[in-house]
């Protein structure tokens, strides 16, 4: 296996130098897909720097409205959070059902977001609350932070650190999951804001990657119900289509995905 | 008998090993001077191989061979081979395809072993294998069995190149086979007079084996003897010797001992001889060093040999009052690109003569075309054959009750086989058996006549319940040896070898040449000793797995050890019983035939006279007080050839909720009433049947290898994509029942059980779902996909 040097900087300053001092470094937040495609030498990085011991990317907090939430936080200690499961349910909820127990332990919040996994569930999560994406340079809304498949708005070398999460009048998640590797094959994500804005963000679906599913959204507007969602189009030309799953199929799971978050909510 | 004997729910003396992590598995063996090999792989489905440059990796830290097919070829070692002959029904041999176990020329499936780089660490081997620089000519190729008999397709075997001469002409490309079996002439008469005839046509899905433990070798040689040792994941290494030494040429096979450590788990992937252990074999010699190959559950997904994948259409014809008149079965099957160790055999005579099932059909015709392509050879797993037949034949029959309108169970009832033995057309002859036995209990067990209101219950909740029923026969341990040797064209003898060693303390070691690899051999064979002395387990040993300890044996595969292994054993135990009983006749100055044996004491019967095991043994060897006409030792060998198969039998009922929205399909319950004859350890017996039934809820519900038509390559090449069957899919309810009728055919009347679920829960799956859609156009693996477009399709059938 190629040789890789594994470093564990004590503060972001620290990470950013080893980062650009390295030929080839890459930030390490969990590994759950990193490691797994170094296994299959698709990455040889020389450098692995790993960003969840840092105290800067740890700790859940609530103020002004939001739920503030380290990126270096991992799945299992989203779910298991009082202050999660308070403010924001939907979320507790989709962190306990991500991957197995194994991925729950590793991966992180930001290791998520950051990577922007297709199937990966937090991207939703982001999305349908309007979260805003902190990072060492910046602060980036969710709606401009997902850009496709595995791209996201963060430059190179650009670290997130924490996800802020505006605190809904209520939300849910429904998941219908890849038979095989869990993932989600179509997940969708419905909030009602503070405000009464209706956010639905479609994960696993799309042909590039997450997705605000509007017309679902003009439907609840109007009426939040999950019969209004019944007679919603959805072009499938945008959606994936692979041996999992045809882009007919995911179709039909948007809505009834959608059906079921909005019924358990409603 | 003896607490711990036959019928006893023992816990299993090897579960202490595997449960404090003390088992030793072959990758767990490691030798001084150990190198590693990593095998470089043809990463394209069909090409011509242009050039190989191995200057570079040759220098690469640590490495110390890298090995060719030329190299091996000129070395004189042969061609893996398939050693079941079976001829097509023109009369000319199967056409089989020059294996070499490192690719010479041509790769012919996407993970072929082209080089095996051999270096002093496994990482460094693979580095170097990274090195390797080879040159291929890509070529067409073809994957799907529907396309392998194109007149465009692309030919995997070229035999005029190869030197084949067809004195018959050339059959299609790509046929590696076309035999029958059956009368063809009586069963197109029962159709003509038939008053209905049901068709099908039938997918069976093709899958992977998944043993929990991937394979390994670990190849050792010894220049002072020029002796070998391979440590190996086999399920035969018997067989495993005499295909090395005498076929592929690599060791002589009295220089050659073959030792299968702790095997976790084959499922018939570890039967066939695979180029790794050629190869290793070939580097220990050639490198003076050990050497270790371990693979990485990705090379499983692209080397162990698959299962099933076959197309089928079958029909049957019955009369007026609903009586089976006749049976034709057209099937097409997948060998992949080149012929695996029992290839042949899976979809011929462990296929067609399971087409009786449980039924008097009195003629049955059964057509196979084998055929290539350019994907993993397949094999057998869990079932071979008996899986694909039994859905063939249950899915017709659910399909025939439909269509005629009359009771599932009913139409079943009406044609089971009531007399035994019983000729079916098609090779065997059932020796025993309670069909109605069986179906009675299941459909009681199940509540089959409640289903209508849980069906309602259901509805309420909108989901759509439906019931299944799926009624099995098995046929284990493939004999006898004269009969499958001769016109069935097997290549060895199916026969089973044990010895039975009583130490002169009076411990007992049982040597038998099965090999368990996880279905709880020591314990089950420590029964049967167990109990014909009326000793504890706990003074019972069971060796298997090492050549120079167990002298024969043909392995565990087909359910074959409850039948033949067993036997042995019990043969064995008569010689042994015999002579101790002589020995403690002499030692009481008693006749022999007074000599019993009871509570584990040798007494002479109606007195208070009597020995233990120990002394009659130590008799036996501090050989002071016997006479001249009796030899030392208490220790005796016995074979067991069988007089005909073993056939289990079962019926299964399957209950399902499927939601419509998104054609999800849940198991909510499952009942199996299994017939195995005597059983000898209830609760392995019940391990068995819960695996058998979960690995056919994989291939009903989630299991099914797919390669990319255009490249050729495998598209679930790993568990992220090709679905295992987990916790979550299991049955909400899942009840297990035996009925006994003892096999006539062997000493403990017992019949084999390893393979069962996976053969009947198919079938009593789909016919659930397609009872709950209301429609029968479904095929393995019913994904929610699959259902929710079948739902979509009979919804659209309703608004037209």
């Amino acid at each position: 296996m190629h040789e890789t040097r594994y470093h564990r900087p004590s503060s972001l300053d620290e990470a950013a130098k080893i980062l650009s001092a390295s030929a080839d470094g890459r930030y390490l937040s969990g590994g759950q897909t990193l490691i797994p495609t170094m296994k299959h030498r698709l990455a040889e990085p020389t450098d692995l720097i790993d960003l969840t011991r840092l105290a800067e990317l740890k700790g859940i907090s609530e103020s002004g409205g939001a739920l503030t939430i380290g990126a270096a936080t991992t799945h299992a200690e989203v779910a298991s959070s009082d202050a999660v499961r308070k403010a924001i349910p939907a979320l507790a909820a989709l962190a306990g059902k991500i991957g197995d127990p194994a991925v729950r332990h590793k991966g992180t919040i930001g290791g998520s977001i950051a990577n922007n996994d297709p199937g990966a569930d937090y991207p939703a999560a982001a999305l349908g609350l309007g979260a805003t994406i902190h990072t060492s340079k910046r602060a980036i809304a969710a709606d401009d932070f997902f850009k496709g498949m595995f791209t996201t708005a963060l430059e190179d070398g650009e670290i997130v650190t924490k996800v802020s999460f505006p605190i809904p009048t209520k939300a849910a998640y429904e998941k219908f999951h890849n038979a095989a590797s869990r993932y989600a094959l179509t997940g969708v994500f419905v909030a009602v804001t503070k405000g009464g804005d209706v956010r639905v963000a479609v994960t696993g679906a799309g042909a590039s990657g997450v997705f605000r599913a509007g017309g679902i959204e003009a439907a609840l507007s109007s009426t939040f119900a999950a019969d209004a969602i019944g007679g919603v189009a959805i072009d499938s030309s945008d959606l994936l289509s692979d041996i999992h799953g045809s882009a007919d199929y995911r179709a039909n799971l948007i809505k009834v995905m959608a059906e079921r978050a909005v019924a358990a909510i409603a | 008998m003896a607490k711990d004997g036959i019928g006893a729910s023992v816990l299993r003396k090897e579960d202490r090993r595997f449960t404090t992590g003390q088992g030793t598995y072959t990758d767990d063996v490691n030798r001084p001077g150990q190198l590693h090999a990593v095998f470089v792989r043809s990463p394209h489905a069909h090409a011509t191989i242009k050039s190989v440059d191995l200057t570079a990796a040759r220098a690469m830290p640590g490495v110390v061979a890298i090995h060719t097919g030329e190299e091996l070829a000129e070395g004189g070692i042969n061609n893996l081979i398939c050693g079941w002959g079976i001829t097509s029904k023109d009369g000319t041999p199967m056409k089989m395809g020059p294996y070499p176990p490192l690719a010479i020329g041509k790769v012919r499936f996407v993970g072929q072993p082209v080089l095996a780089v051999v270096a002093e660490s496994r990482g460094q081997a693979e580095d170097a294998a990274h090195a390797v620089e080879v040159d291929y000519d890509i070529l067409p190729s073809v994957t799907r069995l529907a396309d392998a008999l194109n007149p465009d397709a692309p030919a995997v075997h070229h035999f005029e190149a190869d030197g084949a001469v067809w004195e018959h002409g050339q059959p299609p490309k790509n046929l590696i086979f076309d035999w029958e079996l059956g009368d063809a002439k009586a069963t197109d008469q029962a159709f003509a007079k038939a008053k209905h005839v049901v068709k099908i046509d039938v997918v069976n899905n093709r899958t992977v084996p998944s043993a929990m433990e991937a394979r390994a070798v670990v190849a050792e040689y010894a220049s002072a003897g020029e002796h070998f040792t391979l440590w190996n994941t086999t399920q035969n290494p018997h067989l495993l010797r005499v295909v090395l030494s005498a076929f592929i040429n690599v060791a002589p096979e009295h220089k050659l001992r073959i030792i299968a450590p702790d095997v976790g788990g084959g499922f018939g992937s570890k039967i066939f001889t695979y180029s790794e252990e050629v190869v290793c074999l070939w580097s220990a010699k050639a490198t003076g060093r050990p050497v270790k190959w371990a693979s990485s559950r990705s090379e499983a997904f692209l080397t162990d040999a698959h299962g099933r994948d076959h197309i089928t259409t079958a029909e049957m014809a019955f009369d007026e009052n609903h009586k089976m008149l006749g049976l034709k079965v057209d099937t097409i099957a997948n060998l992949g690109a080149y012929m695996s160790l029992f290839a042949s055999l899976i979809p011929t005579y462990l296929y067609g003569p399971l087409l009786s099932g449980q039924y008097a059909i009195p003629a049955i015709h059964c057509n196979v075309r084998a055929v290539y392509t350019n994907t993993v050879p397949v094999d057998a797993v869990r079932g071979a054959g008996r899986p694909e037949a039994t859905y063939v034949l249950e899915r017709l029959i659910e399909t025939a009750a439909r269509e005629l309108g009359v009771d599932r169970a009913e139409l079943r009832r009406k044609n089971f086989v009531r007399t035994f033995p019983y000729q079916t057309p098609v090779l065997w002859q059932y020796d025993s058996g309670d069909y109605d036995g069986l179906l009675d209990s299941v459909l009681a067990k199940a509540d089959w006549n409640g289903f209508p209101a849980r069906k309602a219950e259901s509805a309420k909740r909108g989901k759509l319940r439906g019931i299944g029923l799926s009624c099995y026969i098995e046929a284990c341990g493939v004999a006898p040896s004269s009969a499958v040797g001769g016109a069935l064209g097997c290549g060895v003898g199916m026969w089973e070898m044990a010895e039975i060693k009583v130490n002169p303390v009076g411990t007992v070691e049982v040597f038998v040449g099965t090999l368990g690899h996880g279905q709880g051999h020591e314990t089950t064979y420590a029964q049967i000793a167990a109990d014909r002395f009326g000793i504890p387990i706990d003074s019972i040993s069971v060796i298997e797995g090492d050549t120079d300890k167990v002298q024969q044996g043909m392995g565990s595969y087909g359910s074959r050890t409850a039948g033949n292994g067993t036997s042995a054993v019990s043969k064995a135990l008569d010689k042994v019983e015999a002579k101790a009983k002589k020995i403690a006749a002499h030692l009481l100055e008693a006749s022999e035939d007074d000599i019993k044996i009871e509570d584990g004491n040798f007494v002479i019967a109606g007195t208070d006279k009597k020995l233990t095991l120990t002394e009659v043994a130590l008799a036996a060897y501090a050989f002071h007080k016997l006479p001249t006409d009796i030899e030392p030792g208490l220790d005796e060998k016995a074979y067991f050839d069988p007089v005909n198969l073993t056939y289990p039998a079962g019926a299964f009922v399957c209950e399902v909720e499927v939601d419509p929205a998104t054609g999800t399909t849940e198991i909510v319950n499952f009942t199996a009433v299994d017939d195995f004859g005597n059983v000898i350890n209830p609760m392995i017996v019940e391990g068995q049947v819960h695996g058998g039934v979960i690995h056919g809820i994989g291939q009903a519900l989630l299991e099914e290898v797919v390669y990319d038509p255009d490249s050729g390559q495998l598209m679930t090449g790993s568990y992220n994509d090709y679905c295992m069957p987990r916790a979550d899919n299991l049955p909400t309810n899942f009840e297990l029942a035996f009925q006994v009728t003892p096999s006539p055919s062997n000493p403990l009347g017992v019949k084999g059980c390893g393979e069962a679920g996976a053969i009947g829960a198919p079938p009593a799956i789909i016919n659930a779902i397609t009872d709950a859609i209301g429609t029968n156009d479904l095929q393995m693996p019913a994904t929610a996909e699959k259902v929710w477009r079948a739902l979509q399709g009979v919804s659209a059938k309703n608004a037209a």
